[in-house]
This record gives structure tokens, sequence and C-alpha cells, in this order.
């Protein structure tokens, strides 16, 4: 066999794992695209490529009045949009402290870090359950940033110190030398150079929330104030044929826009992860 | 000579401070070690500050320390659970001040010493601006510590405490109270034949889980990244894209379609695929344990890949061309170079976020219960078929209210956990980064 041949079967076979792969990714894709046009309910009499389709289900979660997706959808973006910014607040500071200053109990609190941030915060739900109830932040969002804020620290503060820690001290001296207090050599230095691991932070803790289950189901019950995944879980876990192409029609919806983003962002994300994550 | 006089004054004056005398007092009251160095700002804020936690706590820790000895002595006035939250509070609140204690003994033991050495204690306006510094990554810290210990370290803690009571459906306050039990819920899962039985299968089915379904994902993501890498590929950048898309969908979406797509009388594989290919009724996607867990760990597979692949991707994409064609000049078959070349780099860089992967999957809540709620259901357990350890914490907190064993079974996810901790981050290097301020 002479290598041209080789290397052109090589090749084709290369390219059908790609038809493969692309067949098993879009499959379940383009199927619950298809559910969604579907105009009636039930599992069983949809089919991928309707024969008749429709948008009512997009126009049902929109304008029905007994419909609470647009207050779901508001209440994702809320809890998101808090726990991404004050995550970059507290975890920058954090970091900042842990990378820059010599402190007692310094080492300490990075080794507890190592240990809780290994800890599902699922581990600890009685209590949880149990804190909010008494100081009164059950079912309600509040309740639930504080915790997604509190439970990420130990991870990001230690993704976002391996990060600073490949920024050069001598920035810093230098600044403090021309007579910059602690907060400007953060503000002014630190900050805008940590931006792309701050990034990533904010990213990570605008999507866990968006796509958390576990959380919102213990801590709110009241249908508005549930998150988005929740109330979409359970537009199905009650008659799981009955709403299922509803469901389709809401999921794509939070799907389209969040899969944008993370194909733009993915090789920031990427390379966020490998700077922190193997030096740190 | 009155010169030399007020000298031999002051240095006997000096000589007095005797660090001990400073440090038992400071033992005594926060603050008298400090007055006795005639640091008498400093000695009086301490002292405010002891007596103000005194007045302002005592109740409190007395109530929270008396509950969590004895978690309550009248049933239907004493809630045993609220006992033992105030203890756990009543315990940090104790740890934080002992260790303000510490250190205000070792502040009056350690300028007792420095004014023996002729030190001159700083000015008022100086000693605040250097406890500035001092305090700065305190201050900066404190907020965010604070968070912390409220929704990480006081649930462990009392998820820890609640491993060994009694609390659970039958046994719960303000109608009963819960007692400390030691470590009866251990013995009962490693010899009532029940949980026995559950925890051996549930246990053996989480490793499984956990170590094939992360092994696939990192496995296939490898070799797909190492496959577009290749030279001669061509729309690298699209395949990528169409690569990625599952990481892109968000999980639970896709989890649930999933869900719908196995069903066993109206899911797509079933209807589609399976009875038109091989006939008969198709198969039990969700009620046969064995298939869902094929299933269970195909899908994990199909989400998890595209993490692993655009991380391998990225590296790949950084190996320097020169290595390979040394390795050329060499001689070295494909494999030869794959295995020496391209596995060291990628495995090098990515092992810790590759370890985070399986601690995930070990936890992986989501894909158990959104898929098919741990079931199907089996005989003789009270788990799941499919139920992970996390899944079935899960299940016996809030279908059955066995929280005791639902803490003591998180206790043992927790030790495991701490364990691959261990093996990761032995090895970082944040620590030799000392700060330098």
């Amino acid at each position: 066999m002479s290598p041209k041949l080789k290397s052109a079967l090589e090749l084709t076979g290369i390219y059908a794992i790609f038809a493969f792969m692309t067949v098993i990714i879009l499959y379940p894709i383009v199927w619950a695209i298809g559910m969604s046009l579907n105009p009636g309910q039930s599992l069983y009499s949809s089919s991928i490529i309707p024969e008749n389709w429709s948008l009512e289900h997009y126009k049902w979660l929109f304008t029905d009045p007994r419909s609470n997706y647009v207050t779901w959808y508001k209440n994702s973006m809320i809890v998101s949009g808090c726990a991404a910014l004050f995550s970059v607040i507290m975890t920058s500071v954090v970091a900042f402290s842990f990378s820059r200053y010599k402190f007692v109990g310094r080492t300490s609190a990075l080794y507890t870090f190592l240990i809780l941030q290994m800890f599902p915060v699922m581990m600890a739900m009685v209590a949880l359950y149990i804190f909010l109830h008494l100081v009164g932040l059950l079912d309600s969002l509040t309740g639930l940033i504080l915790i997604y804020v509190g439970s990420q620290i130990p991870f990001n503060a230690w993704l976002v110190k391996g990060y600073l820690d490949t920024i050069p001290r001598e920035l810093d001296e230098a600044a403090r030398i021309d007579g910059a207090g602690h907060f400007t050599v953060f503000w002014r230095i630190i900050l805008p150079l940590a931006k792309p691991i701050l990034a990533v932070v904010a990213l990570f803790n605008f999507m866990t929330p968006l796509f958390d289950f576990i959380l919102p189901s213990i801590v709110l019950n009241s249908p508005e104030n549930y998150t988005i995944a929740l109330g979409l879980f359970n537009f199905i876990n009650d008659q799981f044929s009955n709403n299922f192409t509803r469901f389709t029609a809401g999921a794509i919806l939070i799907a389209i826009p969040v899969a944008v983003v993370y194909l733009f962002l993915q090789r920031y994300l990427i390379s966020g992860l490998t700077a922190g994550g193997t030096k740190g | 000579m009155s010169q030399h006089q007020e000298q031999e004054q002051l240095t006997s004056y000096q000589k007095k401070m005797n660090p001990n005398v400073a440090m038992v007092l400071s033992i005594l009251l926060a603050g008298l070690g400090q007055i006795y160095n005639k640091r008498y700002m400093k000695g009086i804020s301490f002292m405010i500050l002891e007596i103000a936690f005194i007045l302002a706590t005592f109740d409190f820790l007395w109530l929270g320390l008396w509950g969590i000895v004895t978690l309550g002595t009248i049933p239907g006035v004493d809630h045993s659970i609220y006992l033992l939250v105030y203890g756990i509070v009543s315990l940090i609140l104790i740890a934080f001040a002992f260790m303000l204690y510490i250190f205000n003994v070792r502040d009056a033991r350690k300028q007792a010493i420095l004014l023996n050495n002729g030190w001159q204690p700083p000015t008022f306006k100086q000693a605040i601006k250097n406890s500035y510094d001092k305090a700065f990554p305190y201050i900066m810290t404190a907020p965010g510590l604070v968070l912390l210990i409220f929704t990480v370290v006081f649930p462990l803690l009392f998820a820890i405490a609640l491993a060994f009571t009694n609390y659970d459906l039958y046994n719960s306050p303000p109608r009963y109270l819960v007692e400390w039990i030691g470590f009866a819920n251990f013995t009962d899962l490693a010899t009532v034949p029940i949980w026995q039985n559950t925890f051996i299968s549930v246990f053996g089915w989480t490793i499984i889980w956990t170590v094939v379904a992360t092994s696939f994902q990192i496995v296939v993501g490898l070799i797909l990244a190492v496959l577009v890498n290749d030279k001669r590929v061509k729309f690298k950048k699209t395949i990528r894209t169409i690569l990625i898309l599952p990481w892109a969908v968000p999980g639970f979406v896709s989890i649930l379609i999933f869900a719908a797509m196995f069903n066993d009388e109206f899911g797509a594989i079933n209807r589609d695929i399976i009875i038109p290919l091989i006939g008969g009724n198709g198969l039990p996607w969700l009620t046969d344990p064995t298939y869902t867990k094929m299933v269970l760990i195909m899908i994990q597979t199909w989400l998890g890949y595209p993490f692993v692949f655009a991380l391998f991707s990225g590296v790949l994409q950084s190996i320097s061309s020169e290595w390979y064609e040394a390795a050329e000049v060499d001689g070295a078959t494909r494999l030869q170079k794959f295995k020496n070349i391209t596995l060291p780099h990628v495995l090098f860089a990515t092992a810790p976020l590759l370890i985070i992967q399986y601690t995930t999957n070990f936890n992986n809540f989501n894909i158990i219960y959104l898929f098919n709620e741990g079931g199907p259901a089996v005989q003789g357990q009270n788990a799941g078929g499919t139920d992970i350890l996390i899944s079935w914490v899960y299940k016996l907190t809030f279908d059955t209210n066995n929280y005791s064993m639902a803490a003591a079974i998180s206790l043992i996810i927790g030790l495991i956990v701490s364990v691959f901790a261990f093996f990761q981050f032995r090895r970082t290097n944040s620590f030799k980064e000392e700060g330098n301020i």
C-alpha cells in the first residue's frame, strides 16, 4: 500500500469518526428542537419532524396566565447575576490577601480552604435548611445567593490566588514606593491584571446557579420564587409525558443564549483554568 | 549629673517589666498585661472588648454549651436541634475568642520583652497606622470568612454532629428529644442487613460509576483532541465547535432530554431506533438497573468529554513541533511519539483538573437524580438501583427523613473526598509562594 493511499484511508477514518460524533451530538439536540415545535402536549404523538409544526408552546410560556416562565427567568438572572458579582468581589479580595500578605493563620486557612473546597455543599443540606430556617431566609432568593457566594470561596480563592502569584511582585513594590496604599495597589495594579481569571470566576458563578437544581429545590418552595432549572423540572416531573413538549420549548430558550456565550468564551475559560489550576 | 540620674532611673524603671508577669496578667484579664506595659489605650480597649464579649454572649454561650452536651432534657419544651445549632455557634464563637485571647497574651509578653530591650513604643498615631497595616489582610478576608463559616463550616460541623445522634422521622423535635448515640449509625451501616446490603451495593456502584464514567470522558476527549490536532484535518474550527457543543448546552436540559429519549414506552430510542432495527418491545432502559447504569455512563461521557477535549486541545496546540521533528529524526513510530511526547505533556499540564473530574463525578448528583431519580427500585435495599452515595443521602434526608443516617453517610463521603484532596494537592506549589508583607 502506497503511503499516499494509506494517508487517504486514515484521513477518511478520522472524518468518519467526526461524522459519527456529529450525529451523536446533534441527534438529541435536533430531537429536542423538533419536540418543542410539536403542537400536541404528549410525547407519544410527537415526532422529531412534526407534520404540522407550530410555535404554540413558546407562545404559551410567555402569554398564558398560568405560566411563570418569565418570573423564573427573571429570578434566575437575579440569582446568577448577584452570585457572580459578589463572588468576584469576595474572592478577589481574599485571594489578594493570601497572595500578597504574610499574616498569622494564612497557611492554616489555605489548608482549610483546600479541604473545604472538596466537600460538596450537598453534604450539609440538612444543616443549610435548618440554618436558613433559623435566620428566616428560607424560600428567598437572598438565602440562595448567600449560599452560592459562600460556598464558592474556597475553590475560587485558590484559583485566583494561583493566578495572582504569577503577577510579578515588583509591580506592587514599585507602586508602594510611589506611595500607593494597600487599597490602591489592589484596585489599580492587581485588579486590572487579574481581569482574565476574574472573568472566569464570574462566568462560573453565573452558570452554576443557572443550572443548579438541587440547592433551589431545597431552599425554594413557592413557584413564584423558582429558578428556571427548578421550574422546568417541575414542568415534567408531575406528568412526564404531558408537558414534555412545553418543557423543551422552555429549555431551548435558556439553552441557546447560554450555548452561544459558552462557545464564544470557552477559549478564555480553558486558559484561565489551566493557568490557575496547574500552578495553584 | 541630673541627666545621668534620669538615665539610671529610666533603665531601672524599664528593667521592671517582667514578661512573665505581663503574660500572667493578660491571662487573668485581657489588656491587664498591656496596661502593665504602660500601653494604656491598647490595654483599655482590649479590656472593653473582653468584658463586652462576655456580657453580650454569656447567656447564649451557656445555653449553647448546655444544649450541645445534653441536647435538651424536657421533651416538648427543649428543641434538641436548635440547641445543637446554638451549641455549634457557641463553639465557633469561643474558638474565635480563644484565638484573640492567645493573641492578647502573646502580645503582652512580646512587648514586655521588647520594652526590656530598650524598644520605644510607637506614638499613638504611629500605632494606629501600624495596626492598620497589620490588620489589613484580616479586614480584607473577614467578610468572606464570616460568610464561609456560616454557609460551609457551620453546616459541615452540624452534619458531623448529626451523624452521632438518632435524629430521624420518629425521633424529631419538638415532640421528642434527640440523643447522642455515639457510633451506632456507623455500626448499623456495617451490621444491620438492610443497611449493609444497601451500603455495599450503593458504594460499589459509586466507585464503578466514578472510575468508568470519568475515564471514558477522558479517553474520548483525548482521542478526539489528538485526531482534530492532526495536520491533515481541515475545517478544524468548525469541527471543534461541534465537538464542544454538549458542554455548551446546560447539563440539566440535556439530562432531562435524554431521560425522555430513553423512556421505555414513548422514548425516541426505543421507538425510532431499537424497535425498527431489532424488533421486540424495546429495551428496558429505565426499569432495569443494568441498562440504566449503562445509559448513565454513556450520557455522562457525552456530557463530560467536551471539557476534557477543550482542555487537551489547548495543551496539544502548545506542544512545540520540534519535539516531534526530533523524534522523527530518531525514527520513532507514531505510537512512540504519542506515548513519549504527547501523553506526558498533556497529562502533566492537566492532572489537577482531571482529578477534579473524578471527584465531581463521585458526587454527581444531578445526572443520577434527574435521569431516573436513582431508580429503578431494587428489592432488599432502601436505595434505588442506580443511586450513588450522594443521591442516597438526598433521599434519606428528604424522602424518609432519616437525618442522622444521611449525615453518617455524608461523613463517609467526606472522608473519601479528603483522600482525593490530599493526593491532588500534595505537590502543589502555592504554599511556597509566601506573601512578603
